[in-house]
């Protein structure tokens, strides 16, 4: 499977992603600069995290405009598939790629840590590998990852299937406790109505190498191997 | 009248010179140097070429004492922006520890910030990639409102800095008390990865090659702060705020990937950031070493606002800026890149073959220098200063541990320790680092006395630890500085590693006063020694004087000593408790002896005592032994005993485990001193039953003294018999207390 992962200016986790699933997943992947028109067609575009421009308005504000975004949205409305996490997330949510917003955490502080994710659909393409009601360790490094919905939109997106993971406590309770940033309904990770763009705040990449001593996150690369690839 | 024009009008004189802060003989040097009277452009170069932040003239001759060679070295101690050290497989580490402590005082979000900066081009200056950040940090009381608001500023402006650059900060420590409640410390720390051969020297020469400044453009921000920084705290430092700095972490993340793209290109004759003194020191220094002079024309210096005069242009200290000198003919190549990452540059000046700086201005000269004559190592003035030993230093030996009672309640001391802000756990201020960027922290999953970083696709990885009780070399500096350096290297030890170099930042009060300087001397000596034994040479650093306010004397002499270890990753150690039923041994031995423990000096208020219990030879013994079971694979964990003594150092253990531990003290040994005495040389470890036979024979073997202490037990912390805590709300104090003081 050919990866894309999108280098931002101030892109900072672009590395560690494609480390992952080169080495360690095996994969083919190219460095897609953010001025390029092509996506060298890729079967799937990553937005890795980072700080793009510096996230000094609002984090992913300035990044979704930039050249090569124009051509993920259309690769997007086609079906292609569009994996945002952490600052990916928030840039794929200033596109409109994806549902709803990621406000300032609630404390209003930056959070570094393991947390806990569970799985709320176990069929899409990132989710299908994951065993059912597995609490995942997967660490966070955000200051806006509060994610937020309206109403309406939310009963729309459960209905759908689109809340992918929702922040739980080491056993699996969806507890407030184990909310790290103030998100509504706990939610870590959402797709959209196409279920073919997916977002997440949680780090999948930073817990897959047995080096590092967690490897939950590689469930998430091993669904998407085990659709894209049958 | 123009800024220019009036900046000539200035008649210098001996009395500019001391507004400047440079002494009357110094002056006198200068007119000697350049044959004539200064103008007050050239006199504002020297003032901060000269200062003690750039020219280390009251310490060289002290630091040039100690060991700086070994076998791995590649660069050494003041040959460029950070030492280099050879760790195998074809790689160097490049590393370096650097204050920003008077910015802090007065700034804490930009002043910290700008510290990480700082340290960060040090590294990238040289090629190398930085992959680990580190810090150390001291406050005064936090109880005040003063304190809490310095921490949370210097916090986030290390994470705010730290987290859009990009690499993970892995390690460091805070430490609180009243000595540093007008003037914070606030040192940070970088090590970046180069291939060997790679690197790129902060040097300039070859007639003719261009001269950019790349990066932001130039303000009047930071103008004097090296000379700010070599003054003591006054109730008028706020008026010095022009002096700190700006950062933007995005372009310096730009600048690091232009930098290292333009490294790898063969286009490069030297690059230098641009840090204390701006545009004059990268001048000077690059010029010095490659023993060539420079044209720079001012005007061509993209300039942040209008009206700003040559010496503010060439003193700014904006952040994120680079000097590079290229190879004539390669401009193409370097501009490129350079626009490929939308980073603005200039062409300022050329190399010429003068050895002189000359500064123009719209066509007209307006200084005209040595370069040679500006730089430490130079024409930069060497000093010594008066010292003599202070009178708490033999009023500290009088103390005398039979007048403490032993508390009837020990339960108490031991949660008034595990709470105390020294020693409880500083989550709430790493949380707000993102340490696992890069994703090379072995340390997150797996905690150990040492950070630990990978060295992916390699067998290696990296070790690296901060360290510095400064309570300890206040009450005796020579051996607190030997301390300093060996609970560094047994924190690498313990984690399965070995030492291989030291960076070193010395926070020290005003060198004009001689109690300080004796401080330092002995700081030194002591540092020296213990380099010595360890095999780990000074590969560079940082010194900083004048921590101290006109109102409340000098900080504790604190020299943060950062170590840089190498592991093979099979021989990995950390220090939680594995098993219910593994035996804990101390490797070490126990002492009766409380001297200068947070105990004494926290829960009893007595603040004069000699340095605990310290030995070089015994200490390089004790670190052997255990490094030499954990290659043999007969422990399962390591855990040194240091803040707080044994019971913090098994409670550590438990927390990280969630296993609680059932043991005995010694009834040769007061108890309080037993579970809280800070005795150097110990390490707590834990046996497989099976391993115990191998462990015995091995340990015997050894001139080290070692005991059995008890087992790994249950879910509650069991001494004597007696439960001081179920190991759940032992973990909830021990990681909420911090949070709760600074609420």
């Amino acid at each position: 499977m050919k990866f894309g992962v999108v280098i931002f200016p101030g892109s900072n986790c672009d590395h560690d992603m494609i480390y992952v699933l080169r080495k360690i997943m095996g994969q083919e992947v190219v460095e897609l600069w953010h001025k390029e028109t092509s996506l060298q067609k890729c079967d799937m575009i990553i937005l890795p995290g980072g700080f793009s421009y510096g996230d000094y308005l609002r984090s992913g504000a300035i990044a979704r405009f930039s050249p090569i975004m124009e051509k993920i949205s259309e690769f997007a409305d086609k079906g292609g598939y569009v994996f945002g996490v952490c600052n990916g997330f928030q840039i794929a949510c200033e596109a409109g790629l994806l549902p709803g917003a990621l406000l300032h955490n609630s404390d209003r502080k930056f959070h570094c840590k393991n947390v806990f994710i569970k799985t709320q659909n176990n069929h899409t393409l990132i989710t299908s590998g994951i065993p059912k009601d597995k609490a995942l360790k997967i660490p966070i490094a955000h200051g806006e990852g509060n994610y937020f919905n309206d109403a309406e939109s939310l009963k729309q997106m459960n209905e759908n299937g689109q809340i992918l993971f929702r922040y739980c406590d080491e056993k699996g309770n969806i507890t407030p406790e184990a909310n790290p940033n103030g998100s509504i309904e706990n939610i870590a990770g959402v797709c959209n109505a196409k279920k073919n763009v997916f977002g997440m705040m949680p780090h999948p990449e930073r817990a897959s190498d047995t080096e590092l001593g967690n490897t939950d996150g590689k469930f998430l690369f091993e669904s998407i191997l085990s659709l894209v690839q049958a | 009248m123009s800024a220019l024009a009036q900046e000539k009008e200035i008649v210098v004189t001996v009395e500019t010179a001391k507004q400047l802060g440079l002494l009357p003989e110094e002056f006198e040097k200068i007119k000697k140097v350049l044959g004539r009277t200064p103008n007050f452009t050239e006199l504002s170069i020297y003032s901060v070429m000269w200062s003690e932040h750039c020219s280390y003239k009251n310490s060289i001759k002290w630091l040039k004492t100690l060991p700086r060679e070994g076998k791995n070295v590649l660069a050494k101690a003041g040959e460029e922006n950070a030492g280099l050290v050879d760790i195998g497989d074809g790689l160097a580490c490049a590393f370096k520890i650097e204050s920003h402590n008077h910015p802090s005082a007065i700034e804490p979000y930009q002043g910290a910030a700008t510290g990480v900066g700082g340290i960060n081009r040090d590294i990238f200056t040289m090629g190398a990639r930085p992959i680990a950040q580190l810090n150390s940090l001291r406050f005064g009381d936090p109880k005040s409102e003063k304190t809490k608001w310095l921490v949370k500023g210097v916090v986030k402006g290390i994470g705010d800095y730290g987290n859009a650059f990009g690499i993970p900060t892995v390690g460091g420590e805070v430490f609180f008390d009243d000595c540093y409640n007008v003037n914070p410390l606030v040192n940070a720390m970088s090590a970046g990865i180069v291939k060997v051969g790679e690197t790129v020297s902060a040097t300039s020469h070859g007639k003719g090659n261009p001269v950019y400044i790349v990066g932001s453009a130039t303000g009047k921000d930071g103008i004097h702060g090296a000379a700010f920084a070599s003054k003591d705290i006054t109730e008028n430092s706020a008026d010095d705020l022009p002096s700190v700095q700006v950062g933007d972490p995005f372009q310096e993340k730009i600048l690091l990937e232009a930098s290292l793209e333009v490294a790898k290109a063969d286009v490069l004759i030297g690059m230098q950031d641009m840090g204390a003194a701006g545009i004059t020191c990268s001048t000077s220094e690059m010029s010095a070493k490659g023993e060539h002079g420079m044209k720079i024309y001012l005007d061509k210096v993209p300039l942040r606002q209008q009206n700003m005069t040559a010496w503010e242009i060439l003193l700014s200290e904006s952040q994120e800026r680079m000097l590079l000198v290229v190879k004539k003919g390669k401009e193409k190549a370097v501009e490129q890149i350079l626009d490929k990452w939308d980073i603005p540059y200039a062409v300022i000046g050329e190399v010429t073959d003068t050895k002189r700086l000359e500064y123009y201005l719209n066509g007209e000269l307006i200084a005209d220098v040595p370069a040679e004559s500006l730089v430490l190592g130079g024409g930069a003035p060497v000093y010594t200063r008066e010292s003599k030993e202070p009178a708490y230093f033999s009023e500290a030996k009088k103390f005398s541990a039979e007048k403490i009672k032993e508390p009837k309640d020990l339960k108490e001391v031991a949660k008034f320790l595990i709470t105390h802000p020294n020693i409880a756990s500083k989550r709430w201020v790493y949380e707000q680092y993102d340490s696992m960027v890069g994703t090379v922290n072995q340390s997150t999953n797996s905690p150990s006395d040492a950070a630990i970083v990978n060295i992916k696709e390699t067998e290696r990885a990296l070790a690296f630890k901060i360290d510095c009780n400064a309570r300890y070399v206040y009450a005796d500096p020579e051996k607190g500085a030997s301390i300093a350096v060996s609970e560094a290297a047994r924190n690498i030890v313990c984690s399965g590693g070995e030492p291989l170099a030291i960076t070193n930042c010395l926070n020290f009060g005003n060198p004009y006063n001689p109690e300080v300087y004796w401080q330092f001397v002995n700081v030194i000596k002591g540092m020296g020694a213990a380099c010595k034994k360890f095999g780990t040479p000074v590969t560079g650093g940082n010194v900083s004087f004048y921590n101290q306010s006109s109102y409340e004397g000098p900080v504790f002499p604190t020299p943060a000593i950062g170590m840089l270890g190498i592991l093979d990753k099979k021989n990995r150690m950390t220090l939680d408790f594995k098993q219910e039923g593994d035996l804990i041994y101390l490797i070490g031995e126990m002492r009766d002896d409380f001297s200068c423990s947070e105990y004494l000096y926290s829960f009893h208020k007595v603040k004069l005592s000699p340095a605990p219990y310290f030995d070089l030879e015994e200490e390089f013994k004790v670190q052997q032994a255990v490094g030499s079971i954990i290659k043999k694979g007969l422990i399962r964990s390591a855990h040194d005993c240091s803040d707080g003594g044994l019971f913090v150092t098994l409670a550590e253990s438990s927390i990280h485990s969630g296993k609680g531990f059932d043991i005995s003290t010694d009834e040769s040994i007061r108890t309080d001193a037993f579970l809280f005495g800070e005795g150097q040389s110990r390490v707590v470890v834990t046996v497989r039953p099976g391993d115990e036979d191998k462990f015995l024979h091995e340990m015997m073997a050894r001139d080290v003294d070692f005991c059995f202490l008890g087992a790994v037990m249950g879910d509650e912390m069991i001494i004597d018999e007696e439960k001081y805590f179920k190991v759940d709300e032992a973990k909830h104090l021990y990681e909420t207390s911090l949070e709760n003081l600074l609420k």
